[in-house]
């Protein structure tokens, strides 16, 4: 794999909160152009490597690559390059679908604000409630715009942290259409998420973070494969990756 | 590497609009930062005044100068609370993600503070011109009034910006209105220092709103401004310098 196709690059990665280690030497890469998956229970550090991803926080060590640049040494070349949407909705709430989308629009110094702000209101349906405060926007419709506002300015790399928590299934297949969209429109995207479906729906690669490591990260195959698949009353049953990810963080699948 | 061309103005700009807006669209603001005051200059002049004995002839005119600092005080809350809410919310980790000046989305409030309250003050001086505010000050005075106003606003935006900065909650960011309010209430703002009790009397006399209404007062009646103006100056500067430097220093810390 040349240097050219690796979007991100993490290396012994590590960060503590004060007395209170979190990463304890992550690994892993990101091709470009695919969507990366990093899964992983509550607390156990899916949004700090987000955050040092997106320059928000630094690491204690380890060598961390984003689009060629090392995200301590030049973070201003990094934002420049990538989009973050982050785990709680990041939106002003007292200002418009369209306003809030302007105003990105404005901070990244575009031609055309308005013009880019109403394409995405039309791509992500919600031209009808363009004009209204987001106080009165549904958890769907947040999160749409949300991922709207991520997409101002044209990142070709997009972190997007637990996307579809907390929304309701029909809101959820939405975000993930718009995902896959962006894959396809030839995007990267880094995302987490708690819900094991969901990375088996969208990603290429898929890595699991517990205890501070990747204990597993490859394709959806390779992990099954990692299993041999249970036989089950004379019929060969195939592993769910629910059933992977439980059976690798010990805990008993309810079933 | 190409350097990044900086656009810390052109950001300030925009985030000025945005806070702008939160400040023309909540009713609640401009009640407590408008309203508010003025109803209690007209409370004052028509209701009380003629209990009051202020050793003025025109009471409107000992007024005015109190009313204009607490329109300001009170305007702190706000502040705070709108600080409170972008660091809370992932606005300020939205913006910090991006490609823009770190420092722009503080200084964004900062300014806001300045200008709303700059507004209202002109809006509370042109009622008070109707209900007959007369002032023989010449331009020059008048910018020093101007000037210490906004030295004043600054000062309390610097100590509102903790606040809003280091709150858990959303009443903690609020809190640090009450004991601001309360500065031009003891304070020879609405009446003489020498009509109340002695222990409350030094506090009055000692606190930095009695110097800077005492100075605003003799400056828009022409008369000389004596020791208070620097007095009111080092209060105000001493004041800002250390709620600055311990903002920014919670700024870098949390957001
Ligand atoms: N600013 C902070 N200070 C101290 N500890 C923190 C801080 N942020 C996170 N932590 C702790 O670090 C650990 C990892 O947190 P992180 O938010 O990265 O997990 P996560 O995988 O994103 O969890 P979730 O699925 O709940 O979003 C948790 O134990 C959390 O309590
Ligand atoms: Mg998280």
């Amino acid at each position: 794999m040349s240097q050219h196709e690796i979007a991100i690059s993490v290396h012994g990665l590590r960060k503590s909160y004060k007395d209170l280690p979190v990463l304890a030497g992550v690994d892993f890469q990101v091709e470009k152009g695919s969507i990366f998956a990093l899964l992983g229970p509550n607390g156990s550090g899916k949004t700090t490597i987000v955050k040092i991803l997106t320059t928000l926080l630094k690491p204690d060590s380890g060598q961390v690559w984003v689009n060629g640049f090392d995200v301590t040494a030049s973070p201003d070349h990094v934002r420049q390059s990538i989009s973050l949407t982050g785990q709680f909705a990041a939106v002003d709430e007292i200002l418009t679908g369209r306003e809030n989308l302007v105003l990105i629009a404005r901070l990244r110094h575009l031609q055309g604000p308005q013009q880019i702000a109403d394409d995405l209101l039309h791509r992500f349906g919600l031209t009808e409630a363009a004009n209204r405060k987001v106080s009165t926007y549904s958890g769907g419709m947040r999160r749409r715009l949300d991922i709207a506002m991520s997409l101002v300015g044209d990142s070709q790399l997009i972190f997007l942290d637990e996307p579809t928590t907390g929304l309701d299934p029909e809101a959820r297949i939405e975000v993930w259409k718009i995902v896959k969209e962006l894959a396809d429109s030839g995007k990267t995207v880094f995302l987490t998420t708690q819900y094991l479906d969901e990375a088996e729906q969208l990603a290429n690669r898929i890595a699991i973070l517990q205890e501070g490591k990747i204990i597993v990260s490859g394709t959806l195959e390779e992990l099954k494969k990692l299993f041999p698949p249970a036989k089950v009353e004379y019929i060969e049953k195939q592993l769910t990756l629910e059933e992977i990810f439980l059976s690798l963080v010990g805990k008993k699948a309810n079933n | 590497m190409e350097t990044i061309p900086s656009y810390f103005f052109t950001d300030l700009r925009v985030m000025l609009g945005r806070s702008m807006r939160h400040v023309f669209r909540s009713m609640d603001t401009i009640i407590t930062v408008t309203i508010m005051p003025i109803a209690l200059m007209l409370l004052f002049v028509y209701v009380l005044g003629g209990a009051i004995q202020s050793g003025a002839d025109n009471y409107v005119n000992y007024l005015l100068p109190g009313i204009m600092l607490m329109a300001i005080a009170n305007s702190m809350g706000y502040t705070s609370y709108r600080l409170f809410l972008d660091m809370q919310r992932g606005i300020f980790e939205r913006f910090h993600s991006m490609p823009i000046a770190r420092s722009a989305a503080l200084w964004g409030h900062v300014l806001t503070s300045l200008v709303s309250n700059s507004l209202s003050v002109i809006v509370i001086i042109l009622i008070a011109l109707l209900m007959g505010f007369r002032s023989s000050a010449g331009i020059f005075s008048w910018l020093a009034v101007a000037g210490i106003l906004a030295l004043f606003t600054l000062t309390l935006t610097w100590i509102a910006a903790i606040a809003g900065l280091s709150a858990k909650t959303v009443d903690g960011a609020a809190a640090i209105a009450y004991p601001i309010h309360f500065l031009p209430l003891i304070s020879s703002a609405f009446v003489p220092t020498k009509t109340m009790p002695r222990g409350v009397r030094i506090f009055a006399e000692n606190q930095p709103v009695t110097s800077i209404v005492d100075t605003i007062r003799s400056l828009l009646s022409n008369q000389p401004v004596g020791n208070d103006i620097w007095i009111a100056m080092a209060w105000c500067v001493g004041i800002m310098a250390v709620g600055y430097f311990f903002a920014m220093r919670v700024y870098k810390r949390r957001a």
